[in-house]
């Protein structure tokens, strides 16, 4: 993947939108590696934990708001749990997941759920996908 | 003892051997629940922002109810549940400003909350104020050579400022299987997540974790999976059809409810067991060891 950097990117309000949401220091990410090497459902990500931390320093928005890996984090929090820098990984794929469903963006589109799936699955599993990938 | 207990969504449907199995088990305890009068959903998931309010309305407003029936205790046996009332309850305790907010919301609320209810898992309950020797006294039907993994998952253990144990080697459910009778088993998936939600969206992302969750256990010994979750439950049990069908060496294995296994310990009428509730049967591993 070419990815190109530049101070403006770096300096962007997304940044800032980022770390206020999520409530943490990315800067304190210094790139170990524990949350990707930890996550239970990195094998279905396209970007890593890490590397999610890391475009989010970088200021790499379309990057960010495009992959799958935030949408297939289900905030296990294992990698919260073992982060050496205290970040919480967590709550990142939760900022940038909310970047877009403020904008009424949804990744789950309830409608096209096949009604005999629908009736089996317990309720939990209904309320919390509908409330981690709808507006 | 009484102590106010919220059931939640799921245990009175889906997961109804996972309720009535408990209410049945705690009657021989000597402990009676007291379902919160007006309950609502806890929203199933902690919401992660800090800048979330409206999403932690709806555990607290549960909390008030407990106030409302003059207790200060709350027992709850969903793992989501327990893990959502309780950080919920553990965020507004650190943040007055937060608490002041949530309390405006319900302005037509006769109470206000004050941060005042402590929530309890199940497990927590049966070790610290039923005890687990007092328990070990009372059991009838010990599980006697039963070989029981105990799954945690997630949510009873993360994050650690609210797990009921260590968050990355738990023994707790453990205990409570040997002091059950039973033969509990080790394995290196028992904290792993299972895909949680991604079961409605991903079903393919559950199998593959249901096949290595399942799969280590068995190598480690295992001959059924002791649960707190019913998402869990459901992703594990429900989801062994769609597993056997991709991988071909895949073999079954019965997941229980641990109040499911207390009921059977102590005794407890087979018909609050619920099995027909269950995709993979228990029943023939139980009579095998002579346990129904």
């Amino acid at each position: 993947m070419r990815i190109e950097l530049n101070g403006e990117k770096i300096r962007n309000n997304f940044v800032a939108k980022i770390s206020e949401i999520s409530g943490q220091n990315l800067l304190a990410c210094y790139q170990c590696g524990k949350c990707s090497a930890g996550c239970p459902l990195v094998s279905e990500m396209d970007i890593l934990p890490n590397q999610v931390i890391r475009f989010a320093q970088l200021g790499l928005i379309e990057e960010l708001l495009s992959c799958k890996s935030i949408w297939i984090c289900a905030s296990c929090l294992t990698c919260n749990t073992r982060c050496p820098r205290g970040v919480n990984i967590a709550e990142v794929m939760e900022a940038i997941r909310l970047i877009l469903l403020r904008k009424n963006i949804d990744n789950l589109k309830i409608i096209e759920l096949n009604e005999k799936r629908r009736v089996e699955l317990p309720q939990i599993a209904l309320v919390s996908s509908f409330r981690k990938k709808t507006a | 003892m009484k102590i106010s207990y919220y059931p939640g969504c799921t245990l009175k449907v889906n997961a109804k051997n996972f309720e009535d199995s408990t209410i049945a088990s705690l009657k021989e305890l000597d402990v009676e629940l007291e379902e919160l009068p007006r309950w609502n959903c806890c929203g199933t998931v902690y919401s992660l922002s800090t800048d979330d309010l409206i999403h932690h309305v709806a555990p607290i407003r549960n909390l008030l109810r407990v106030k409302e029936q003059n207790n200060n205790k709350v027992v709850t046996l969903c793992a989501m549940c327990f893990n959502t009332l309780k950080r919920a309850n553990l965020k507004v305790r650190e943040e007055p400003d937060s608490l002041e907010k949530i309390n405006n919301l319900m302005y037509l609320e006769k109470l206000k909350y004050e941060g005042d209810v402590e929530v309890l898992h199940l497990i927590e309950v049966l070790r610290n104020e039923v005890g687990f020797s007092t328990l070990r006294q009372k059991i009838t039907r010990p599980l006697r050579n039963l070989k029981v993994a105990s799954y945690y998952g997630c949510l009873l253990v993360r994050p650690r400022e609210i797990g009921i144990d260590d968050p990355e080697n738990p023994t707790i459910m453990e205990e409570l299987v040997k002091n059950l009778g039973g033969d509990p088993i080790d394995f290196p998936y028992k904290t792993e997540c299972c895909g949680a939600y991604q079961t409605v969206d991903h079903p393919e992302i559950v199998i593959s974790r249901t096949y290595s969750i399942i799969s280590s256990a068995q190598v480690n010994g295992a001959e059924v999976i002791m649960v707190s979750c019913p998402l869990c439950a459901f992703n594990l049990d429900h989801r062994q059809k769609e597993t056997k069908q991709k991988y071909l060496e895949f073999r079954p294995m019965p997941i229980l409810y641990f109040t499911q296994l207390l009921a059977i310990a102590l005794n407890c009428p087979e018909n609050v067991l619920k099995f027909d509730l269950h995709y993979v049967d228990p029943k023939p591993i139980l009579k095998e060891k002579g346990l129904i």
